[in-house]
């Protein structure tokens, strides 16, 4: 499986991202300049965090007007998985892959330490690997992390179970405690904290690494079916 | 030329946590009168005059702009010079 | 601004206009002597800002020159952007720390902000990739709105700036004392990583080669910041506040990566950033360094606003410009490389033979002067310095020793002291973590950072205790460094060597000059015993607030070791219940500029803790050598507040508890800030290992599981819950920020 890295300007966590596939997960991966990205040869798409643009104007806004993300909605569409974390969740609502939007934490303060996040599904191909209700330490950096959608989308979300993960002790005013959810197809996550950054016992935690084997195992089953 | 003159706000009911601050702020500095504060965005879009501005300014707005989950727009036109 | 090329040479002689630039009489006479004729405005701007105490350290030069800077490792020494230690594997580490005191003072967000974006710089355009963060701060007292104000904006912009280029600011200190009520300190290090190959030098070598600047456009802001920064902030500072510049992170996160991707390139002959003193620092250090001249036509200067005159654009110090000296006939392959991230280079200048500084603008010659006057003949001042009366009075005083009944109601308030009270609001504000290799992240003695793809590790650190400076600014000058290296080695790392951010009042109040040089003396040979050489470092003079009041002496020693194996790495707290207590190394009654002093009397008086170099070192050594065998489980060095403060410091984390016994009489015991001490813990299986490893070290109690911190002494001395004691630390600062004043 051969993982994309959408590097935009300004992205400051795609090489954390791709070292957390190569060397933790062991996957192929390469860092794709969003101007000469070919996502048709990728298996799957991780939008990396940081802060695309400067996150001038809004987080995530500039960024999901570039060339890049036709490919990226090409992706979501054939059902390839995709992956946004932090900026990239927010590049993801930017472009309405997702519900919602992203506002300024509540107490308007920029963010970094551990969370307890609730795996709220587990029947994804991002969470397989985790059991129902499992609470899982991921670290968050960020700003603009305040989850808004209305009520209708919120109720929307709980139905198809598009919450995947959620927060113990709501950090930013995140409708729902929300942490992270999918689109209805399941196949496009987006999430705030970083799973990236917890693949390894040596720097705090490793939580992070069964998303990402996650997406390995499905893929491989899936793959294997088909051929 | 024209000056475009855009106010983007956000939408009534959704959480204003930069217009909350601003409000206690002022409470604090006694200014007991403030009902309630939301904070917004002004920008001036300098572009060259046509037919259908009006139709191409919306365009700009909903496709960047502004996020119409949670914002609301509005403009004038004025003459540049 | 009138148009400034109406000002005539004869009017600047007559008139005395270089004096509104910061020149002093005798030096605008050995600039007309050095030209042979008047300067006019544009070169007497230059001169202005290049003969300032921030690019020429005229005032301090001669104590510079006392540190060693030498050492077997040391690839780089003070000189270039950033010194640079190898640490094997053909790999070195990149460091320095600069102050952007003066323009936080005035806008804090934009002042902090900018001074993130300027250590970077220097670190990246060394050819390094920057690696972490780290920030010293000092603040004046939190009761006042003023203080609360810069303290807010101060953090806020330093996340703004740091969070957004994704470097991790894993560590730092923040104090507050009184003596910065008027003028805080801001002093940014940042630590980069570097292949022996890609070590870059900021030269314009090549007769002929073109000289191209990159980067943000150049527009009026700060100019005359360098001689900003070195005059005493007043009133008036506040209405420079235009002069204070203003920061773009994204382009300085697209200027990292560009400037990263072009020091691969082989037509690159040379790299500086645009600093203080903007593009007349650089071009003029630049061509002096290779023994060159230098043409430039600022016609062609990327300009954000209309009709900029000579003297705006070379003392602009608009920030994210880069100055490039690159080979003829192969500037499109650099701009290429500089494209891809939607950045312009641009050709403005050719290194010339004449090693003179030539500009021309709109077709005329603006200046024309040597360009070694600029960079190295600037005046040097041997200020006279005088034995404060303060100080005398200080080492006649009867030893202090403060009167306390309660020692837990005192343990309590201590920790709620600013400067001991958790700094987790702050840091928790910083990106910490991205680029995925911090270890030990802030909050600990010094952080830890993993070398990608080796087993080892850098320890990093910013210390600097200025009470202990200001009672006796050699034997705090000591301290600082020998703290700084007790970080280290309590992580696990050897000491490689320091960078030093020296921040002092005005150097023409002989008082002031003699602090500096105690300091410097103190420093230098506490460098020389710990073997630390100094690699480079900044001076910020003048740190006087209306009226006069000069800070507390503030040299910041800002530290980074090498950690040979992660397996050595060692947090501060304690980990496991039943661990053995110790504490390494001697108490004493000294109070001298302790914080229990400052919170009792409010102010600070008496002798400074002594200290011995040769015993920190073995001391040091030994510590470093039972931490490397395996012996212990965590270490802390003991400062601020002393022992009690230090043990409840180690049970936070997990809420463990502890049974200690202690000697002697209890207030020294519990407060005393006795130099070379450290807490660790011990497993009980290696008793007896570590007590023949670590010669002075003394058995106290044990950590325990029931969450009460107990010291007895013939009965209990001072009891209570850690999470009631951790409760008064990790809330304090939070609540004075909160609380309206």
């Amino acid at each position: 499986m051969k993982f994309a890295v959408i590097v935009f300007p300004g992205s400051n966590c795609d090489r954390d991202m791709y070292f957390a596939v190569k060397d933790q997960l062991g996957a192929e991966a390469d860092l794709v300049w969003y101007k000469e990205a070919n996502l048709a040869n990728y298996d799957g798409i991780l939008l990396p965090g940081g802060f695309s643009y400067g996150d001038y104007l809004r987080s995530g806004a500039i960024a999901s007007t570039s060339d890049v993300i036709t490919q990226i909605r090409e992706a979501a569409e054939a059902g390839k998985p995709v992956l946004g974390v932090c900026n990239g969740f927010q590049i993801l609502l930017e472009m309405g892959l997702l519900p919602g939007a992203m506002l300024p934490n509540e107490k308007l303060k920029f963010m970094c330490h551990y969370e307890t996040l609730t795996v709220e599904n587990a029947d994804t191909m991002f969470t397989r690997q985790y059991e129902e209700k499992e609470k899982i330490q991921i670290p968050i950096a960020h700003g603009d992390g305040n989850y808004f959608c209305d009520e209708e989308t919120l109720q929307k979300l709980q139905n198809n179970k598009q919450i995947v993960f959620t927060y113990d002790q709501n950090p930013n005013g995140s409708v729902g405690d929300i942490a992270g959810i999918t689109n209805e197809k399941g196949n496009v996550l987006g999430m705030m904290p970083h799973p990236e950054r917890a693949v390894e016992a040596l720097l705090g935690h490793d939580d992070g690494l069964r998303l990402f084997q996650s997406i390995l195992t499905h893929w491989r089953e899936h793959h294997a079916i088909n051929a | 030329m024209r000056k475009v003159k855009i106010h983007i706000t956000l939408k009534e009911g959704v959480l204003d946590p930069q217009g909350k601050a601003v409000h206690n702020s002022l409470q604090s500095l006694e200014y007991n009168n403030v009902q309630d504060v939301r904070v917004g965005k002004y920008m001036e879009v300098m572009v060259e005059d046509s037919d259908n501005l009006e139709a191409e300014i919306d365009r700009m707005c909903d496709q960047l702009l502004a996020n119409p989950v949670i914002e609301n727009y509005s403009y004038t036109i004025e003459e540049a010079g | 601004m009138p148009s400034m090329l109406e000002i005539s040479p004869e009017q600047i002689e007559e008139q005395h206009v270089y004096r509104e630039m910061g020149l002093k009489d005798d030096e605008y006479a050995s600039i007309r002597s050095i030209l042979g004729r008047r300067p006019n405005y544009t070169e007497t701007g230059l001169f202005s800002v290049m003969w300032s105490e921030h690019c020429s350290y005229k005032n301090s030069k001669p104590l510079l020159k006392k540190f060693p800077t030498e050492g077997s490792h040391v690839l780089q020494g003070p000189g270039e952007g950033a010194g640079i230690i190898d640490i094997g594997d053909d790999q070195a580490v990149v460091f320095k720390i600069e102050s952007h005191n003066h323009p936080s003072g005035v806008e804090p967000y934009q002042g902090a902000a900018t001074g993130v974006g300027g250590i970077l710089r220097d670190v990246f355009s060394m050819g390094a990739r920057p690696i972490a963060l780290l920030n010293s701060l000092r603040f004046g007292s939190l009761q006042q709105p003023r203080v609360k104000y810069l303290f807010e904006e101060v953090v806020r912009g330093i996340a703004g700036y740091g969070n957004c280029v994704g470097v991790p600011t894993v560590g730092g200190e923040v104090q507050f004392d009184d003596a910065y009520n008027g003028n805080p300190l801001v002093n940014a290090m940042c630590v980069g990583l570097i292949d022996h190959k890609d070590i870059q030098k900021g030269i314009a070598a090549g007769i002929g080669n073109t000289v191209m600047y990159v980067g943000a456009k150049t527009g009026r802001d700060g100019i005359h910041g360098a001689t900003f920064a070195s005059e005493e902030l007043s009133e008036e500072s506040e209405e420079k506040r235009p002069s204070v510049q203003v920061g773009d992170p994204f382009m300085e996160k697209l200027l990292i990566e560009a400037c990263l991707d072009v020091i691969q390139h082989d037509a690159l002959v040379g790299i500086q950033d645009m600093g203080a003193a903007g593009l007349t620092s650089s071009a003029s250090e630049m061509a002096s360094k290779a023994g060159t001249g230098m043409t430039m036509n600022l016609d062609h200067i990327p300009q954000r606003e209309e009709n900029m005159t000579a003297y705006e654009m070379m003392l602009s110090e608009s920030q994210e410009r880069m100055l490039l000296v690159v080979e003829k006939g192969r500037e499109e392959e650099i701009a290429k490389v500089f494209r891809k991230y939607n950045l312009e280079a641009v050709a403005v200048g050719e290194v010339t033979d004449t090693k003179r500084f030539c500009l021309e603008h709109h077709g005329e010659v603006v200046a024309d002067v040597p360009v070694d006057s600029l960079a190295e003949d600037a005046p040097v001042y041997h200020q006279p310095s005088r034995i404060p009366a303060y100080y005398e009075e200080f080492q006649r005083m009867e030893n202090y020793i403060p009167k306390i009944t309660d020692y837990r109601e005192t343990l309590v308030n201590l920790l709620k002291q600013p400067t001991i009270a958790s700094k987790e609001w702050v840091y928790d504000q910083y990106d910490s973590m991205v680029q995925t290799n911090t270890v030990v992240t802030p909050g600990s003695d010094a952080a830890v950072l993993r070398v990608r793809g080796t087993n080892k590790a850098l320890a990093m650190t910013t210390d600097c205790n200025s009470r202990y400076l200001y009672v006796d600014p050699e034997v705090g000058g000591k301290i600082a460094v020998a703290e700084a290296a007790r970080n280290i080695v309590c992580s696990g790392g050897r000491p490689l060597g320091i960078t030093d951010g020296l921040n002092f009042g005005s150097p023409e109040n002989p008082e002031i000059f003699w602090q500096m040089e105690k300091s410097v003396d103190g420093m230098s040979e506490a460098c020389r015993n710990l073997e630390t050489p100094v690699i480079g470092g900044n001076v910020s003079l003048y740190n006087e607030s209306f009226g006069g009041q000069a800070i507390y002496p503030t040299p910041i020693v800002g530290m980074v070791g090498l950690i040979d194996d992660v397996k050595h790495i060692t947090r501060s707290h304690a980990q496991h219940a039943g661990d053995l207590i110790y504490v390494i190394g001697e108490t004493n009654a000294e109070f001298g500029g302790s914080e229990l002093q400052g919170m009792l009397e409010g102010k600070h008086f008496g002798k400074a803790p002594s200290l011995d170099l040769k015993i920190e070192y073995n001391r040091q050594k030994q510590l470093l050598t039972a931490i490397r065998a395996g012996l212990v489980v965590s270490a802390h060095d003991v400062s601020e507040g002393g022992l009690s403060v230090a043990l409840a410091e180690k049970l936070f984390e997990n809420e463990f508890g502890c049974e200690v016994t202690l000697e002697g009489e209890p207030v020294t015991a519990l407060f005393s800030e006795s130099q070379s001490r450290f807490i660790v813990t011990i497993a009980p299986e290696q008793k007896d290992a570590f007590e023949q490893s670590v010669t002075d070290a003394r058995l106290i109690g044990t950590v325990t599981e029931n969450g009460v911190y107990r010291i007895k002494q013939e009965g209990v001395v001072l009891e209570e819950k850690t999470s009631v004691l951790k409760e008064a630390w990790k809330g304090a600062i939070g609540c004075l920020v909160k609380s309206k004043v």
